[in-house]
């Protein structure tokens, strides 16, 4: 296996200018998603089918440290074992020699098992295209020596891209560094989350549960749920809650899409 | 700044950030308004150990980064500075061989000048206006030598009548007006203010957050005396840095783009007995030389070249205005008709010519037609209805911009649509509103060429990336086409009056385009005789005709190539970092005025002898005395030289004990006391509630600035009916009035709707809740918007009661993907004393669910 390359992101060096999510569209080609504003900076409820990264904003307040207000790129975890793949039945997805997860929409049938699969919930249904989507990576962009779009645009050096082992030590140096610095609970995650890690390193200035994000993520990989964005989306767990006919969905897609494809697609 | 230092200027640059100890960011959310600044502020933090203090309303994208965060109610910045003040003098914290040798600390006070209720010396109520006579040094018997007392005891220093007028300002008040918690009133002072340690630097960055409100200029001047104290002027790292709201504010000002100064920052004429020549003008503009016997320019020559006391290195005012005379009306400008100076528009000394003055006079339709370029006023300007209003009694309108934004289409104001939601916006039927309004599709920044100045001061060129989309020309052709068609109407007129514009000069490249370049050589300046560049700088300009230069600050800006070409620095793109000790200095990526000058005022990186670094930070040491060098071959009579990394601010020649570290200012030092005419509201900072305050004024009897124009007397809000505090500010995702990033799908999905923020707190007082829809108003408008209720907003504890803030965006109109109601609807017509700025910072308001 080649070495892997990542991307590190230091939660403690963002100041939430979301200049990676717009770069993010730029490169990718994605429309805008207008939601109307309801009280969070975050304005987008969660990634879409044309949102492959956000930021979460997460105001805490405790009598010690006062308020704090926590920023979390959030986007594909590139996870070294993904679940994903496991679980896709037409093998829509793939792992790079470097460690991204690929997603080939091309043979993506639109059964969204990998949504309800995915510990962290990022991969979306996509109805215009009738496919699921998610961050690449930039992995086009990667293989012909650049480096991904949102780490391209990060004027604060909150995101930097290298090698997976070179970047866990710089992290871990600054974890040191936060941790004497006023920062006593900072920790990596993606190290060693669902036993082999992630690709993508995180350097937290607090416990993962203040930045919304699952303590461990393997054992509650099926039962976890995002307590913030549960309900919203409690459309989507009905497929899951009547698991027989989800199976017959996805059968009944396994048969179609073929149809569909011959017909001349669905757009 | 010009009154403590001499220049207006940001003094350090964006890059220099990364030196120093103590970074105060107070009246700025520079992570959300300027983003590059982190880059710098977090290489200090990583490398130096340094340490961030925001002071700031809200708790924002900026305090996320700070080490220490401390609220303020908005518009109380001089109670919590002359706090400092106060701290840094009782506990002995300032940098004693700074102050003694770089300020007039030591200067004694004229014995007419006193403070008392709040008022200074001088004031006259019923004009709202000082007679500042009293406010200046004590003379020898010459008359211009100043009397000093070097041990700082004598009660008439500028240095002990500081102390006692902000002895005043002890925590326990301080805390009490701002509504601070007095803890972390305590923990910034410890930590700012060990920065007057001689090897530390603290920087202060400042933005619209300081200058928008009736004490703007003050705020400033609060700044300027903290760091003169602590010893962090003209070092790297320190500094008081203005982090200017857009990326040209600093070259629109520089290009005079003010009503009360021509290019390079000299005052404009005025059409009164004392500018009824050039020689009389000269002598009102020229620090010292008002009392001047001479008659005509020979004498003035010869006066200037003999010396005026008491005038700094404005003394050579004469050369910078007679080369701008020069450049602007070329063969027509001649030593027998007054350099043209009769040509110059002198403006009424009566009249005020700022934004609200402007709108003023247009509501009263005393103005026919507007000029709108890359500005928004109907979202931008202050008092937003009644601009909009007045913009309908204009016969015609020229909109200049990328969209046909709310100001190009006023007279669709929904607001008209809807009285019930903005009662009080005056009335107006589009069928009835005869403007005819122009539009001329501007081309973006990308698909033209030219500098731009950014807040530095750095002057940098940008190449063209794309090409104009439809018929959108650049704002420079625009300009050319127009002064070109002026230019043809005036060419057979035999009017007197006509002569300057067929006079003037005008001629930038032979194309269909005008070329940057030739504009850039005007403002840098050239010899008449052969056109070429002076690219010694403004040192090498005359008064005699024989120069010409469009921006004496500028000078400089262009050389000539050993080919015989042109080369414009700003053009240069060398990113090799030229100080020996990393400063980040970068002299050879684009080109600084003055004279590619990085950091100004450096003559006090050294301390004074001119060769020792202040002990502990030789590394931050910029110049140095250099005895025996030579600094010009073609002069080896003259030697010793200031040598160094960064371009001298001092006379390059001048020994030590000669060169003065503020020689734009007329005492050659930095000023605590601002003497004579510096502000029209006193000589030290004094603490005045905003126009509009929900808090009586604890610090003195006045309640607001004694010395603003009140322009709508009935429109000042009462606490009764309006509790809260409002201000405004803008986020990271929109620019300005959004006429740019609200068109944008990209960046309307990220803030797509009109947003006011409260505390949780204010919320349960009024019941409302995150994500709800209210009204906001004011004695001027009313205004809805999504409610974002917050942990990051506190009510403040003012001398023992609750006060609420309501923080509003400013960036929404009716027009592009984003829209909402702007917030401008709601703030005053009222400024500060000195600038005219807008206080859109602290005013008066309710909130209630709509």
């Amino acid at each position: 296996m080649a070495r892997l390359m990542t991307n590190l992101y230091d939660v403690s060096k963002c100041t939430a200018c979301r200049g990676c999510l717009v770069a993010c569209k730029d490169s990718n080609q994605l429309p805008a998603v207008m939601e109307p504003f309801k009280g969070n900076y975050a304005t987008h409820e969660d990634t879409n089918g044309n949102t492959y990264t956000l930021i979460r904003f997460i105001e805490h307040e405790d009598p010690v440290d006062g308020v704090r207000w926590n920023f979390l790129k959030y986007q594909c975890m590139h996870c070294l074992d993904a679940e994903c793949m496991k679980v896709c039945p037409k093998k829509a997805y793939r792992k790079t020699e470097w460690g991204a997860t690929i997603h080939d929409e091309d043979k993506c049938i639109g059964c969204q098992y990998c949504t309800y699969a995915c510990p962290f919930g990022i991969p979306k249904y996509r109805t215009r295209t009738d496919t699921v989507t998610k961050c690449t990576l930039c992995y086009e962009r990667v293989e012909e020596g650049l480096k991904p779009a949102c780490v391209r645009t990060c004027p604060s050096g909150a995101l930097t891209f290298g090698y997976r082992d070179e970047l866990l030590q710089q992290a871990e140096a600054r974890v040191k560094f936060l941790r004497a610095n006023g920062f006593p609970r900072a920790t990596i995650y993606g190290k060693l989350e669902l036993g082999s890690g992630t690709n993508k390193i995180y350097v937290l200035t607090d416990t993962p549960d203040k930045f919304n994000l699952p303590v461990d993520p393997k054992v509650s990989a099926n039962t976890w749920v995002w307590q913030d964005w549960i309900k919203p989306y409690a459309g989507w767990l009905i497929p899951v809650a009547l698991g027989a006919s989800a199976v017959s969905f996805v059968t009944n897609r396994l048969i179609n899409k073929g149809d569909d494809h011959a017909k001349g697609g669905h757009e | 700044m010009s009154p403590a230092f001499g220049r207006g200027v940001m003094t350090n640059h964006i890059v220099d950030l990364k030196n120093t100890d103590v970074a105060l960011i107070m009246g700025s959310n520079a992570a959300e308004n300027h983003p590059i600044t982190m880059k710098w502020l977090g290489e200090a933090k990583r490398v130096r150990g340094a340490k961030i203090i925001h002071v700031d309303p809200r708790y924002t994208r900026t305090s996320v980064i700070s080490d220490l965060y401390a609220p303020m109610r908005s518009g109380t910045d001089i109670a919590f500075l002359g706090g400092m003040i106060n701290y840094i003098i009782q506990n002995n914290l300032y940098h004693k061989e700074y102050v003694l040798a770089y300020t007039n600390a030591s200067y004694l006070i004229a014995d007419g000048y006193d403070f008392k209720d709040g008022l200074f010396s001088g004031y006259d109520a019923a004009k709202r206006t000082y007679d500042n006579k009293t406010w200046d040094y004590q003379y020898e018997a010459d008359g211009t030598t100043v009397l000093k007392d070097p041990t700082l005891t004598n009660p008439r220093c500028a240095f002990q009548l500081m102390a006692k007028h902000f002895s005043r300002y002890d925590i326990d008040s301080v805390c009490k007006i701002t509504g601070t918690p007095k803890n972390k009133y305590l923990e910034v002072l410890k930590l700012y203010t060990s920065t007057g340690a001689p090897n530390k630097c603290g920087t202060i960055m400042y933005a619209m957050g300081i200058t928008q409100h009736t004490v703007g200029s003050q705020n400033v001047k609060s700044f300027a005396n903290v760091q003169l104290l602590l010893g962090n002027m003209g070092r790297p790292g320190g500094g008081v840095n203005a982090l200017r709201g857009e990326n040209n504010v600093q070259g629109a000002t520089d290009m005079a783009l003010l009503f009360h100064i021509i290019p390079g920052y000299i005052d404009s004429p005025m059409n009164n007995a004392a500018n009824k020549d050039l020689v009389s003008y000269l002598k009102a503009v020229t620090p010292g030389a008002a009392k001047l016997p001479a008659a005509n320019m020979d004498e003035f020559r010869a006066a200037v070249a003999a010396g005026i006391p008491n005038s700094g290195y404005k003394v050579n005012t004469s050369k910078w205005v007679v080369s701008l005379l020069k450049s602007w009306w070329g063969d027509a400008c001649t030593k027998n008709n007054d350099f043209a100076f009769h040509y110059m528009p002198k403006r009424d000394a009566a009249k005020n010519y700022s934004h609200i003055a402007m709108f003023e006079a247009m509501y009263k339709k005393e103005i026919d037609g507007l000029f709108v370029m890359g500005s928004n006023p109907v979202v931008g300007g202050p008092n937003a209805n009644k601009e909009q209003t007045a913009m309908c009694n204009l016969k015609w309108l020229v909109s200049v911009d990328l969209w046909l934004n709310e100001t190009a289409e006023f007279w669709t104001y929904e607001g008209w649509e809807r009285p019930e939601k903005n009662g009080k916006v005056e009335q107006r039927n589009p069928k009835n509103i005869d403007t005819e309004v122009f539009f001329l599709p501007a081309c973006a920044v990308y698909e033209k060429e030219g500098t731009a100045a950014q807040t530095g001061r750095w002057v940098q060129y940008r190449w063209k990336g794309a090409e104009p989309v439809g018929e959108s020309k650049s704002d420079l052709w625009i300009v050319d086409e127009l002064a070109k068609g002026i230019k043809k109407l005036y060419a057979n007129s035999t009017l007197p009056q006509d002569e300057p514009l067929k006079n003037m000069t005008w001629g930038y490249g032979h194309g269909e385009e005008p070329e940057p370049i030739a504009v850039g050589l005007e403002l840098s300046g050239f010899t008449v005789a052969d056109k070429k560049p002076i690219a010694s700088g403004f040192g090498s300009l005359k008064d005699d005709g024989s120069t010409a230069c469009g921006n004496w600050v500028y000078c400089g800006q262009m050389a000539t190539k050993p080919d015989g070409s042109l080369l414009y620095k700003p053009m240069n793109r060398d990113n090799k970092d030229n100080s020996k000790t990393g400063l980040g200095l970068y002299s050879n990526w684009g080109w600084a005025w003055p004279v590619n000058r990085r950091i100004v005022y450096n003559r006090c990186s050294v301390q004074p002898d001119g060769v020792t670094a202040w002990p502990g930070d030789d590394a931050r040491v910029l110049i140095k005395w250099d005895a025996t060098k030579v600094s010009d071959p073609l002069k080896p009579e003259v030697v010793g030289s200031w040598v160094g990394d960064d371009v001298c601010d001092c006379v390059k020649t001048a020994p030590p004990d000669k060169a003065v570290p503020f020689l734009m200012r007329p005492e050659g030092t930095g000023c605590f006391f601002a003497a004579k005419a510096s502000f029209k509201e006193g000589p030290f900072p004094e603490h005045y509630e905003p126009w509009e305050s929900p808090q009586k004024n604890l610090m003195n009897k006045q309640e607001f600035n004694p010395a603003i124009k009140v322009w709508e007397p009935e429109k000042q809000g009462k606490v009764e009916e309006y509790p809260f505090v409002g201000t405004t500010y803008r986020v990271v995702e929109h620019w300005q009035t959004g006429a740019l990033t609200r068109n944008l799908p990209w960046l309307a999905e990220l803030m797509p709707n009109m947003f006011v923020e409260i505390s949780e707190e204010l919320g349960r007082l009024r019941k409302i809740e995150n994500g709800d829809n209210v009204i906001v108003s004011t004695t001027r408008g009313d205004i809805e918007a999504v409610a974002c209720v917050t942990k990051r907003i506190k009510p403040y504890i003012v001398d023992g009661k609750e006060v609420h803030m309501v923080g509003a965006l400013w960036q929404y109109g009716f027009k592009g993907y984003a829209t909402g109601d702007p917030a401008n609807r709601l703030t005053p017509h009222v400024g500060d004393a000195n600038t005219m700025i807008p206080e859109y910072k602290a005013w008066l308001c309710d909130i209630r669910r709509a």
